[in-house]
């Protein structure tokens, strides 16, 4: 097989926007992909285009995050003409809700701070009391007190999305190639999948939490650990939702997801009953009518997170051309990842502002 | 405070009830649910009603059926608990079970499991198979015996196997008007080697013979030649239905037409826990793998009748009276004699049954006919995804059902991929030429009934 | 589509849109719809197309109906009561885009 530019390693969210990305740059690309069952975020996430609370304390998310929201459109609509496939994206705004009022006095005053933070960039976000979040959303509970609401946030069917990615990649994408073994030669890397063996002058690490074993096979390790989330689906519903926000939204087709748990169990991706009712109850509080509604489907997940929850780009060290891209929103960052991240690779280099990205903080924190 | 019971057997057909019967009768605690209003599983589904209100239907219902009742009387009359109209939507490892009864959900700890859930018929997707006025050969007697319904019109029944032949038996006895029997695929001489021994060791085959014969001596029309090509034609609700035999085609009216391609291990619950499962070739469906008394791969947790492999309904009341022994044993209830002498006659009566096996799965071998189901034939009832979107997706590169799954939703429906979960493998099978066991199956997982939100919101 | 092989039983009243119909004391829902004539329970959310109960076991989940003001019950998991409320559900409103 002849030299590729880029070999991307993994082909769920993160790796398909990218590989999308660079393809449409016209660079010579494989997506390499493990078969049917795998851990796989991408197939289990919640499908949120998130701006609103990303990035506390830490500014180069909160941008990034929101720049990504900001290319979403155009990003979609892009994918959707060139692939036929649609993708199911709205961007109406998205809400928090508040179910009491210290709940709400707290997001209050985390929403007031990362309008400081974020100054005239704008930030946009706005507390709503509970008569303006019930005009928007009649079937609110009678314990919502009100919630903030961001007009950058959205929600796209994540399956569908992964499905035009796949489409766009055509014969780049490669399934049931889970890499084995990433070997360095002269002026680039060899990477061996499934029976394969392919060759590239640079690789790109985004295989989720997959990323802790191949970077491991160039001598590095990355702070990274799986948190799962539990979602659970209800039958398609008469519409009644008309926004997404953290732990409900409706989709296109009608059901309802319902999520998600935040559990620090390993890489146990299984379900329980005990977190099931309580995402069960909340749901209930939020909006009555669901009590009503029978659950059809339930999962678990992993998250792929960093200590701090914001992404980790960086080249590893020793390895110029290995880019590692890891990060637990892969749905919301999609527009960036293709459309910007995809462009520093091709030329590249990161840009200098992404330094802040690199693993690197965590050993500055942990001297600090 | 979790209810804690020695014993939970899931499904009151011929397997569960044996096992509760006979555990109950040596002192375990047993609870038996099932999601049914009345006990006898799918065979001898509302055999009490019949024998207290409806005993004349015996006649056309027939004496294996009515043997159900001797089964039922003894498990009613057993200390084992019943709970009817109860559904079991989980099973942990740990053996806890999550029930729903009356719209109310709760957990049960149990320190032993016997899962019987029986069988499910073979999904046969054919065109126009969603019209209503097509259902299953299984659905339509279910109501023959649970309500005396019966065709008002002449029906036609397309498929192939025992139960097929059956119903239609049973429609001849009770003076239904049979307009034809489409026998898809030829019936496989290859099955005569398996002739002498399940001839020998059973009645199977001489009951075969005379249903067949009182069929054909009521006048019914049986195409016999390898029918293929069924659709199901009509609007708003079946019309008729076309077909080719011998590679001519036919065309018959009709406003109700039964469907039957055999039956399957329903594997919903095993798969959810999940136990290990293995590709049953010859029976070509999954099922979990057990060894000779019916334990899993999972500490005390067990499976009997057809739920674990299809054998029939005789057979699944051995399997479950051996499954019922080997618990006894491991509570110490009885001793090792005890249990040697009562398993023995378990275990000879068991294999005398299977010997039929081998001659039934030869002779309607399943269909292995995914590649021949056209693209715009619906494969996934609930979520209306066809063949030809199963195929999209595997040019995008899917190469197993949760990847199909995520792209056509096929399997996301409320029936959780039961009627659609082997015909997707099939076809993905199919395109990519590889073996089912290489395809794999759909995740199951939990919630395996939908409940509502409120009902596992309420959960304690 | 079906008759019933005799007349005899004990029967409860329920009604199917609206309508009032005999049903046999024991039997199922989806017995009653089938035995009324009009066996369609639901359209489906997808296309809107007409179904009627498919395995009466449990399994296709192709007759869910409104039974007493719960949607989506299995019409052939549901013993027929004495003045039950039975409704066909029609498709669902669909999400504005
Ligand atoms: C439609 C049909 C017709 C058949 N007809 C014949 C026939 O005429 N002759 C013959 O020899 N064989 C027939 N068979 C095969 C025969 O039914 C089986 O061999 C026999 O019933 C197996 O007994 P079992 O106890 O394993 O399962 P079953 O009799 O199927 O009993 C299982 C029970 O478990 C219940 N259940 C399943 N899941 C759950 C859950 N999650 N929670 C609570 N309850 C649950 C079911 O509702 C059912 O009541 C037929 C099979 C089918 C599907
Ligand atoms: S008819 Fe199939 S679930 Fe009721």
């Amino acid at each position: 097989m002849s030299d590729l530019d880029i070999i991307v390693l993994g082909g769920g969210l993160v790796g398909s926007a990218i590989g999308y990305g660079l393809q449409r740059r016209s660079l010579k690309i494989a997506v390499l992909d493990e078969g049917d069952v795998a851990l796989r975020a991408s197939r289990g996430n919640f499908g949120l285009v998130w701006v609103q609370s990303k990035g506390q304390g830490f500014p180069p998310y909160a941008d990034w995050a929101r720049h990504s929201a900001d290319v979403w459109p155009g990003f979609a609509a892009e994918l959707e003409e060139r692939t036929g496939h649609k993708i199911d994206y709205s961007k109406r705004g998205g809400f928090s809700l508040c179910m009491s009022e210290k709940e709400f006095d707290d997001r209050a005053l985390m929403i007031k701070r990362m309008h400081n933070q974020q100054g005239p960039k704008g930030y946009d976000v706005v507390m709503m009391d509970r008569a303006e979040v019930q005009r928007m959303m009649p079937a609110i509970g009678p314990e919502v007190v009100g919630g903030s609401y961001c007009p950058h946030d959205g929600h796209v069917s994540p399956l569908r999305l992964l499905r035009a990615l796949h489409a766009a990649l055509g014969d780049a994408y490669h399934n049931e190639h889970r890499v084995s073994a990433i070997r360095t030669r002269q002026g680039g890397f060899e990477v061996v999948a499934g029976e394969d063996t392919f060759a590239a002058g640079r690789i790109v690490l985004a295989a989720g939490l997959g990323n802790l074993a191949l970077a491991q096979m160039l001598g590095a390790e990355l702070p990274i650990r799986p948190q799962r989330g539990q979602i659970l689906v209800t039958e398609r519903l008469p519409a009644f939702l008309d926004y997404p926000m953290n732990g409900v939204r409706q989709t296109a087709e009608g059901s309802v997801m319902l999520g998600s748990s935040r559990e620090e169990v390993g890489f146990d991706n299984g379900t329980k009953p005990d977190v099931l009712s309580t995402i069960a109850r909340n749901a209930v509080r939020a909006f009555p009518i669901l009590a009503r509604a029978r659950i059809v489907r339930a999962w678990g997940a992993l998250r792929v997170l960093a200590p701090d929850e914001h992404p980790i780009y960086q080249s590893l060290p020793g390895h110029d051309g290995a880019v590692v891209a890891t990060c637990h929103s892969g749905v919301s960052l999609a527009g960036a990842h293709a459309l910007d991240f995809a462009g520093y690779l091709a030329e590249g280099k990161l840009p200098d502002r992404f330094a802040a990205f690199h693993s690197r903080r965590f050993d500055v924190q942990a001297t600090a | 405070m979790t209810e804690t019971v020695d014993l939970a057997v899931i499904g009151a057909g011929p397997a569960g009830m044996a096992a509760a019967t006979l555990a109950a009768e040596h002192g375990l605690d047993v609870v038996v649910y099932d999601d049914n209003a009345e006990p006898g599983g799918q065979i001898y589904r509302a055999v009490e009603t019949v024998a207290r209100d409806r005993a004349k239907d015996f006649a056309f219902l027939g004496e294996s059926y009515r043997a159900g009742a001797e089964l039922t009387r003894a498990f009613r009359a057993s200390r084992a608990r019943y709970e009817p109209g109860t559904t079991v939507w989980l099973v942990q490892k740990d053996r806890t079970i999550g029930i729903s009864r009356d719209g109310k959900a709760r957990m049960v700890a149990a320190k032993r499991i016997l899962i019987a859930t029986g069988a499910l018929e073979r999904p046969v997707p054919i065109p126009g198979w969603t019209l209503p006025g097509v259902m299953s050969v299984g659905a339509a007697q279910s109501v023959l015996k649970s309500a005396a319904l019966a065709p008002k019109q002449p029906v036609v029944l397309a498929g192939k196997g025992p139960l097929l032949f059956l119903v239609a038996a049973q429609y001849v006895a009770a003076g239904v008007k049979i307009a034809a029997i489409l026998e898809t695929g030829a019936r496989k001489w290859d099955a005569l080697p398996h002739l002498w021994q399940a001839w020998s060791k059973t009645n199977y085959i001489g009951k075969g013979l005379e249903l067949i014969r009182a069929i054909e001596r009521a006048g019914v029309t049986v195409v016999r030649n390898a029918v293929s090509d069924l659709k199901a034609i009509g609007r708003e609700r079946v019309e008729a239905v076309t077909f080719s035999a011998d590679g001519s085609p036919g065309r018959i009216e009709t406003a109700l037409l039964l469907l039957h391609e055999g039956v399957i291990s329903n594997v919903q619950l095993t798969m959810a826990i999940p136990v290990k499962h293995a590709w049953n070739a010859t029976q070509r469906c999954w099922q979990p793998v057990l060894d000779a008394r019916g334990n899993t791969d999972v500490d005390g947790i067990a499976v009997a009748g057809d739920s674990g492999g299809i054998a029939g309904a005789e057979a699944a009341a051995h399997m479950g009276r051996i499954a019922a022994l080997d618990a006894l044993r491991a509570f110490g209830r009885i001793d090792g004699p005890t249990f040697a002498a009562m398993i023995v006659v378990e275990e000879v009566a068991q294999k005398r049954l299977l010997a039929a096996r081998p001659f039934l799965d030869a002779l309607y071998p399943p269909p292995d006919t995914a590649a021949a189901i056209a693209d715009d034939t619906i494969v996934c009832r609930c979520e209306e995804v066809t063949a030809g979107d199963i195929r999209k997706a595997v040019d995008l590169g899917c190469t197993g059902p949760n990847q199909t799954k995520s792209f056509t939703r096929a399997g996301m429906g409320p029936c959780q991929g039961r009627m659609c979960g082997l015909t997707v493998a099939e076809i993905i099978a199919a395109k990519l030429n590889r073996p089912m066991e290489e395809i794999g199956y759909y995740r199951i997982r939990p919630p395996i009934k939908p409940l509502t939100v409120g009902e596992l919101a309420a959960l304690e | 589509m079906f008759r019933r092989l005799h007349d005899n039983a004990a029967t409860v009243t329920i009604t199917i849109d609206g309508v009032t119909t005999k049903a046999a004391v024991g039997e199922s829902v989806a017995a009653a719809l089938l035995a009324s004539g009009d066996p369609r329970c639901r359209q489906t959310p997808v296309s809107g197309a007409p179904r009627a109960p498919y395995c009466l076991m449990g399994v296709c989940f192709d007759c869910l109906m409104e039974i007493d003001g719960e949607a989506s019950r299995q019409a052939c998991m549901v013993t027929v009561r004495e003045g039950m409320a039975v409704k066909r559900s029609p498709r669902p409103a669909p999400m504005t885009p």
